[in-house]
């Protein structure tokens, strides 16, 4: 579905990406992990087109990322950023509504999605409020709900990459957030999604990618990729490594 | 999503508080003239009725043509204003306030002071044109150079656009204040009529470039309405939607210098129209740019007629420029907004 190849990135003289390769498939949750700085957010312009990369390709599809037009590959892809200058006094439905913006699937259609993509996001009861009153965590969570209406219909055809997306929200929202990540893959759609916490990760990817100063430093499931050794080399912390007392995925403690 | 019947309800009353403020300006100046009779004597052309001589030269050649370039110019300047306010994702942008009026001035002044000799040679219908080519490129300029100084990843920083404004402002003050020094006095009576900001020297010749120029905005501007909504948004989210933002972008700050270039060609520098229009009609509808900006058209033309009635009244039988007006209730609202703002960390 989305593919990189031999990805590198510089920024200034500084390489930030080098010798990238990642291929997203449909129906799985691929979660990327890294330092601070170790080029998470890179990655991520770069498999959306913001950034054109030094070397190397981004393919949707099979075909260049950069050959697409904007509003066709906004069909196929949604992304939900870390944080939005959105400052004004918009209906948190009217904010979900543009996620629609590039389909063409008529009204009652698009009124359904929103309904159901609100539902998901957990934001339906404020559907009426403005954007301008809500909360940081309320505001991701509408930001959530506008990208899963974008690509709600895509199934198979369609990729949901996440920046960060639990980063301002309380425990049971971070769940909450993972969980449609999961079901968005359960319908055929390709997930990425930035994380920092090394757990949830653990529960809900099918796949980790872990970045370290701009290369892939290990990639596959997260039994394979959670390591002791390689963790304390990455983060520069002792951890422990166990499996999970309650789920089926390993349990990282430092 | 459909249109609420209470957004289309207050679009159609801006509409009939356009009607209203067109009969106004008709009808009141220094010669008052009866509702009816101006009514009638803007219809003589297609009715026939029967309309005093005097009544229909006043209606017909001065207050017609001053009427529709009131028209024009309040619809293209708040047009323009919420434009840039959705470009710029900040709702205190304002074609005045961050420089680019004054930079259509400049380019008027210049074209008015150092063109003479060779443009001297040109017909007089021609005026029109070639001091809007001026405001039209000054205000490209600054709106550019604006953009520039005041953009960044996290998007337009209010303080350095507002800064800019104000460094060009200084700027294009010293230049025509340069000029003002070595203009001759049929030069001065026109660059003071610019920096002041009037109707009064309304014509045919002005309404017919203000068609042409401001026709295209209200023709191009509008269909970018849910490009400037994704807009607000942030760029990179306008292009994860589907938007063209470097396509778009050109086209909003084209269309914006050619509007406020025509407007200030036409009438000099009238202010805060592009603030305090976009404002209220975002505090009744909401800020979606697909009703935001008809409604904005329909409000900035009906206040802007209102203002120059009561330019004309107030001191009758002299008249005040209308952009001393406009700043003198622009001005205050505008450090409301700013304190709001700084309150509430957003609109």
């Amino acid at each position: 579905m989305l593919q990189a190849l031999q990805l590198c990135c510089q920024r200034g003289h500084r390489r930030i990406l080098e010798q990238v390769e990642l291929a997203l498939e449909p129906g799985e949750v691929l979660v990327v992990l890294g330092t601070n700085g170790a080029g998470k957010s890179t990655l991520l312009a770069t498999l959306t087109g913001e950034l054109v990369p030094c070397a190397g390709q981004v393919l949707l599809d099979q075909r260049p990322l950069a050959s697409w037009s904007a509003q066709e590959r906004a069909r196929r892809m949604a992304v939900l950023p870390q944080s939005s200058v959105l400052a004004f006094a918009f209906q948190v439905e009217e904010v979900v509504a543009m996620g629609r913006m590039p389909h063409a699937s008529g009204q009652r259609r698009d009124a359904e999605i929103l309904r159901e993509a609100m539902a998901a996001a957990d934001v339906s009861h404020l559907a009426a409020r403005s954007y301008l009153s809500l909360s940081g965590g309320e505001r991701q969570r509408v930001h959530l709900a506008r990208v899963l209406a974008q690509v709600w219909d895509s199934a198979e055809q369609g990729c949901l990459l996440l920046d960060e997306p639990t980063a301002s929200l309380d425990l049971a929202h971070q769940h909450l957030t993972l969980q449609q990540a999961r079901e968005m893959a359960a319908r055929g759609l390709a997930v990425l999604v930035v994380l920092h916490d090394l757990n949830l990760a653990a529960r809900y990817a099918d796949r980790l990618l872990l970045l370290h100063e701009g290369r892939v430093c290990a990639q596959g499931s997260p039994w394979e990729v959670l390591q002791v050794e390689r963790l304390e080399e990455v983060f520069k912390v002792p951890v422990r490594v166990q499996p999970h007392p309650l789920h089926d995925c390993p349990l990282v403690l430092s | 999503m459909p249109v609420p019947a209470v957004k289309r309800t207050i679009l159609l009353s801006l509409g009939l508080l356009l009607l209203l403020a067109i009969v106004l300006s008709l009808a009141l100046g220094p010669v008052s003239i009866p509702f009816t009779d101006a009514i009638s004597a803007l219809l003589r052309p297609i009715t026939g009725w029967p309309v005093a001589a005097d009544t229909q030269l006043i209606v017909e050649h001065i207050r017609l043509p001053r009427t529709l370039m009131g028209i024009l110019i309040g619809a293209t300047l708040a047009l323009t204003g919420a434009a840039m306010q959705g470009l710029f994702r900040n709702p205190l942008a304002d074609p005045a306030l961050i420089g680019v009026s004054s930079g259509a001035a400049l380019g008027a002044a210049m074209v008015i002071v150092l063109g003479g000799v060779w443009l001297a040679a040109l017909p007089a219908a021609l005026t029109p044109y070639t001091q809007a080519a001026g405001a039209f490129a000054g205000a490209l300029l600054t709106t550019w150079l604006v953009y520039r100084l005041g953009s960044s990843a996290q998007g337009v920083s209010m303080a350095s656009m507002l800064l800019a404004g104000v460094a060009i402002a200084a700027l294009s003050a010293a230049v025509v204040g340069l000029l003002t020094y070595i203009a001759d006095d049929a030069m001065l009576r026109a660059l003071t009529f610019w920096n002041l900001g009037s109707l009064g020297a309304a014509s045919y010749d002005r309404v017919g470039m203000l068609v042409l120029c401001c026709g295209l905005v209200w023709w191009r501007l509008p269909r970018q309405a849910r490009a400037l909504n994704a807009l607000l948004l942030g760029e990179s989210e306008a292009r994860h939607l589907g938007v063209e933002v470097e396509r778009v972008k050109r086209e909003l700050v084209l269309l914006t210098a050619l509007g406020v270039g025509a407007a200030v060609a036409a009438a000099g520098l009238i202010g805060f129209v592009g603030l305090v229009v976009p404002h209220l009609v975002r505090l009744m509808l909401g800020p979606d740019h697909r009703q935001l900006l008809p409604a904005c058209m329909l409000l900035g033309a009906a206040l802007l007629l209102l203002a120059d009635v009561a330019a004309r009244l107030l001191v009758a039988p002299a008249e005040l420029p209308l952009g001393i007006l406009t700043a003198l209730l622009g001005a205050p609202f505008f450090i409301a907004l700013l304190m709001r703002m700084q309150r509430r960390g957003g609109m």
